[in-house]
């Protein structure tokens, strides 16, 4: 049993010890995005900085001017199919992960996740140097005289979305992975039972049941992805704007940073649409599950 | 069926590690890029070394990845033993999971916009504050993870055996998560020598503040070199053998990010 007053004594060490460290994160994440949120709503100043004078909605309806809400769109359909062929490359893998003994699959997890440890800037300048003109692309399939002009498969949407897909499918694999781990394994028995093929045992079963990881790793995919700024602007060559590139340039070129704060407030707010959403769909599935 | 299952796999680990594969194989190559192989060669490794920029934005790196995660392995650490000790609260789970998909350039400009507005001066120092952020999560992730099976009752008798807080943090619950604390540290470290965007917003004007990942970021802009295939080379296999101890101390597990 133990007396009231050490309770409260490690009531207060727990909190002492969390303090710190939420207190970091208070100070360095949540009060500047609230700065960012309080920015959105005023005019840019006549030597740049904020002019503080009146509360507007002008960066918002600026956001929303076609100009502008294409490269949202832009960004929006570039994320997307990143996202679709991320899942349709990491499905798959995920699956056959699975099949492995579980040692193995640990290991190849591991393996999946690992060039995600490393420098993104280097990973993406590795796709430089396979697609450009003299690149090794290029030239094997010159060799192979498929072409005898090198083709343009860098400095354009096809360069950032293979970008994309190249650094996040891990996410997908993972979210995936553990999503067929959860899954129970007598339910596609059943189904084979009762004579359903594997076809249709992965349509009807599997693929159902594991549609939360499809949806969180799509989450990841299409978040990171349409905030990206760094693969459009090396693989994209300057020619694939985004929305990451557009409140760059109000940050470090156009010096508009109400509007740039306007900007990221969109994105922050599709963001956390998508997530809500995917939180809804989750909490249903599980419901679902367990009725 | 399981075949062609098997052979995506196979397929999909080619595209995940082949270009990086060729990058280092390049690395190697004595005329550069991007022609045929014309011998083995370590000049562009000579060459890389003999940059005092290059060696400057390491030394820069280096100072800002080893103060962001001593600070936040402490913190990290507090707070998952914090948090384990107790039931974690949705509010707090946010808050954690905030920096890992907050796109980079949201909170890089929220920083910046921070740093400027109370006035402060940016170089090194801001540039560790922020990356602590996001290392605060990640450490808290791999500790908490560690926590989930470690045994409350230990320190509870150490308690009625008389020991302070302090003495069975010490001599009980610190030797027993010690390796998930390094691997924190280690997965952080890495984390925050390879950061670029938000420490490309937070360095501030000055030359003196440029990073390792702000230098390659320049060279890639300005185009393909061999300097860079070797420095990739370098930090690839540096961050190949932190992940792996990291790998090895936390027995197998590491984070989703």
């Amino acid at each position: 049993m133990r007396s009231s007053g050490q309770r409260d004594g490690l009531q207060l060490t727990t909190s002492l010890l969390m303090a710190p460290g939420l207190g970091w994160l208070a100070v360095f994440m949540v009060v500047p995005s609230l700065i960012v949120l309080v920015v959105a709503f005023y005019e840019r100043g006549v030597y740049g900085g904020v002019d503080w004078a009146t509360p507007t909605l002008e960066n918002f309806r600026r956001a929303a001017d076609p100009l502008y809400a294409t490269i949202f769109l832009d960004s929006a359909s570039v994320a997307g199919v990143a996202t679709l062929v991320a899942l349709l490359i990491g499905y798959p893998a995920a699956y056959a992960i699975t099949l492995q003994p579980p040692r193995r699959q640990t290991a190849l997890l591991f393996l999946a996740m690992l060039p995600f440890w490393t420098n993104y800037l280097i990973r993406t300048y590795a796709w430089i140097v396979l697609l450009n003109r003299e690149g090794l692309i290029n030239r094997l399939l010159i060799g192979a005289g498929l072409t005898a002009e090198p083709l343009p498969i860098l400095y354009n949407s096809f360069a950032v979305v293979l970008g994309l897909v190249y650094n996040y499918v891990p996410f997908v694999i993972l979210a995936v992975y553990s999503a067929l781990q959860r899954l129970d394994p007598s339910y596609a028995e059943a189904s084979r039972d009762l004579g359903a093929g594997p076809w249709v045992t992965f349509w009807r079963i599997t693929l159902p049941l594991t549609t939360s990881g499809v949806a969180a790793g799509a989450v990841f995919v299409f978040v990171l992805s349409i905030g990206n700024f760094v693969t459009p602007d090396l693989l994209g060559g300057g020619k694939v704007q985004m929305v990451g590139n557009l409140i760059y340039d109000q940050f470090l070129s156009a010096r508009d940073w109400p509007f740039g704060a306007a900007l990221s407030m969109v994105l922050m707010a599709v963001m956390m649409a998508l997530l809500f959403l995917n939180a809804v769909a989750a909490a249903r599935a599980r419901g679902r599950r367990h009725a | 069926m399981r075949r062609l299952l098997t052979l995506q796999l196979g397929l999909t680990f080619a595209f995940l590690y082949l270009p990086i594969a060729i990058l280092i194989v390049l690395s190697f190559n004595r005329a550069g890029m991007p022609t045929a192989w014309t011998g083995f060669s370590v000049d562009w490794y000579g060459k890389l070394l003999a940059s005092p920029k290059i060696i400057a934005a390491t030394r820069n790196s280096l100072i800002v990845a080893a103060s962001s995660t001593a600070i936040a392995t402490v913190l990290g650490t507090m707070l998952a033993i914090g948090i384990e000790r107790r039931r974690s609260s949705p509010s707090v789970d946010a808050l954690l999971f905030a920096p890992m998909i907050i796109p980079d350039i949201v909170l890089a400009i929220a920083l910046l916009t921070f740093f400027t507005l109370i006035g402060a001066t940016l170089g090194l120092y801001s540039i560790a504050l922020s990356h602590v952020v996001f290392n605060i999560a990640f450490v808290t992730a791999v500790v908490r993870a560690r926590l989930k099976s470690f045994d409350w009752s230990l320190e509870e008798a150490s308690r009625d055996l008389g020991a302070g807080p302090w003495t069975t943090f010490r001599a009980i619950t610190l030797p027993l998560i010690l390796p998930s604390i390094v691997a924190a540290a280690l997965l952080a470290f890495t984390l925050s020598f390879d950061e670029f965007i938000i420490a490309y917003f937070t360095a501030g004007a000055g030359q003196g503040s440029t990073t390792l990942p702000m230098q390659i970021y320049a060279m890639i802009r300005f185009g393909v070199t061999p300097e860079i295939n070797a420095m990739a080379t370098i930090i690839i296999l540096v961050s190949f053998v932190l992940v792996l101890s990291a790998q090895r101390l936390n027995r197998g597990r590491l984070p989703g990010p």
